[in-house]
């Protein structure tokens, strides 16, 4: 694809701004925006990916990746930052994830230990960390918001900390989890997913691309689970203190 | 460690050795508001003692400062004779057992919701202790199969009550446990509550803004206005109080 072609389809953004224009949608203004960021980003990720795949320098994949981390956290950390040290926990939390699977797929020779496969995947599983995240903490907030009383007689019983918000906690793992899995359940059935489309594209074998595909879909499975499990037990101690007090005030104060 | 900060106290316990709960100038403030205001007094072991007085005059969280659900946040509390900070949490809410007023029922039968207490420690409650404790409350043994959120306000209340007596706790809190019943609940709880009393020496301090119920049923009766203790002592004093505020608060109760 050339810069002519790409300009030229950027008729697709007119078409929003005549009819934002002229139905008075108001639409105009975040639409350029959005239009310019997405140019400006993407070309820059590009010519930096391209940079680092030439370079072939370990240090610049890690550089990538530590640079992934630190916008995923920084999107994510708004939705929790009513729990302590939520920044330090969500990265802990991506730095896991993104260990435990690259060193799976690179130690089991599923990909080769280069740049071009590193750091996409790795993009994609520290993206869906984040989304992952930002599903968990948001849920958790108000499970524990709106199970409060039951937090409560647990304690009052006798029960521990982590026996008062077990439901809550469970309750939010599982509902964070679960659209990765009905997604999952439904993939290529209505729409091909993005990075699949994106190789047949490209120009290469629809089964290659199926295959690879499939291989995101398992990782991200992981990348779920681990995500708000991990993020569930960082996260559920800084409700109680010392004394085994459910810290009302902390769970009420939403972001 | 029992009695040792007592005998620091010193002079103002004479009742000391009757006193299963003891304040020294205890306060309670958020941030926001000041709750409770250097209460200072006793209740008699054994003994029933109600505690009325207006709401937001601060009686429910006199009740979590003795369960530990919070902490005071200047002045002693002692249980028993140990300070309240030299208790381990879990033991502190086993034996200082608290009827919440929301009579909150876990998901499950009326037997799970009994046998949470135990649970909580590991443990499991046999159907003989099952049978005992729901009919201690007068309920039959078929309510242990019921499903505990089908039940009434007032059959919720009893097994609320019951699961509480699960842990035997040495000193009864009762929070307004009779503020959403009618009249024929009510009686046969407070029968309940004296027959408990009487049967396993277990001291209750009841919360009740009924006036009637708090005569008849305390031998003692506490009077609490905007966060501070105004008046103590035999329920009697409820006919004919020395405070004026005390007064003006019988008198408006009663019309």
């Amino acid at each position: 694809m050339s810069f002519i072609t790409l300009v030229i389809a950027l008729v697709f953004v007119a078409i929003p701004l005549v009819l934002s224009k002229t139905l008075n949608l108001g639409l105009e203004r975040d639409t350029i925006v959005a239009t310019i960021r997405s140019i400006v980003q993407l070309l820059a990720v590009g010519y930096l990916l391209q940079f680092v795949f030439d370079s072939e320098s370990i240090l610049y994949i890690v550089l990538m990746i530590g640079l992934m981390i630190g916008a995923a956290t920084e999107n994510a950390r708004k939705k929790g930052s009513s729990i302590p040290g939520i920044t330090w926990k969500l990265i802990v939390t991506f730095l896991f994830v993104q260990v435990l699977t690259q060193g799976i797929l690179l130690s089991l020779n599923i990909i080769p230990a280069t740049a071009q496969y590193i750091i996409p995947i790795s993009g994609m599983v520290i993206g869906n960390s984040m989304v992952l995240g930002i599903l968990f903490l948001n849920r958790f907030t108000s499970e524990v918001a709106s199970r409060h009383e039951e937090t409560e007689l647990i304690l009052s019983l006798g029960g521990t900390p982590k026996q008062a918000v077990h439901r809550p906690l469970v309750t939010s793992i599982k509902a964070s989890i679960i659209p990765t899995i009905e997604a999952q359940k439904t993939i290529g059935l209505v729409q091909l997913p993005g990075m699949m489309s994106g190789q047949i594209i490209a120009g290469a074998d629809p089964v290659q691309a199926v295959m690879f595909q499939l291989l995101i879909l398992f990782l991200l499975l992981t990348t779920a689970v681990i995500t708000s499990i991990m993020l569930g037990y960082f996260s559920y101690p800084t409700l109680f203190n010392d004394r085994m007090q459910f810290i009302k005030e902390r769970s009420n104060r939403e972001a | 460690m029992v009695g040792s900060g007592l005998n620091a106290k010193g002079s103002d316990s004479m009742m000391e050795d009757e006193a299963a709960i003891q304040f020294h100038e205890v306060s309670f403030a958020t941030k926001e508001l000041t709750i409770l205001e250097s209460i200072t007094g006793s209740f008699v072991r054994g003994e029933i003692t109600t505690l009325v007085g207006p709401s937001g005059a601060g009686k429910s969280t006199l009740f979590r400062l003795c369960n530990g659900l919070l902490s005071a946040s200047s002045g002693d509390i002692w249980i028993d004779g140990v300070m309240i900070g030299d208790y381990e949490p879990v033991q502190l809410r086993r034996e200082v057992g608290i009827v919440l007023q929301s009579a909150t029922m876990m998901t499950g039968t009326v037997r799970d919701n009994l046998e949470l207490p135990r649970a909580l420690q590991g443990e499991s409650l046999t159907d003989d202790e099952a049978e005992e404790y729901i009919e201690v409350v007068g309920l039959g043994k078929e309510f242990l199969t019921r499903n505990s959120h089908d039940l009434s306000g007032g059959q919720k209340q009893r097994v609320s009550i019951a699961r509480t007596l699960v842990n035997r706790p040495k000193i009864l809190l009762l929070d307004e446990i009779t503020s959403s019943l009618d009249r024929v609940s009510t009686h046969e709880i407070e029968e309940l509550i004296v027959h408990i009393n009487q049967r396993y020496k277990t001291t209750v301090i009841w919360i009740t803004h009924h006036l009637d119920q708090a005569l008849q049923i305390g031998t003692y009766t506490w009077v609490m206005i905007d966060g501070e203790l105004v008046e103590s002592g035999p329920s009697n004093l409820l006919r004919n109080p020395e405070n004026e505020d005390v007064r003006r608060f019988v008198k408006g109760e009663a019309e």
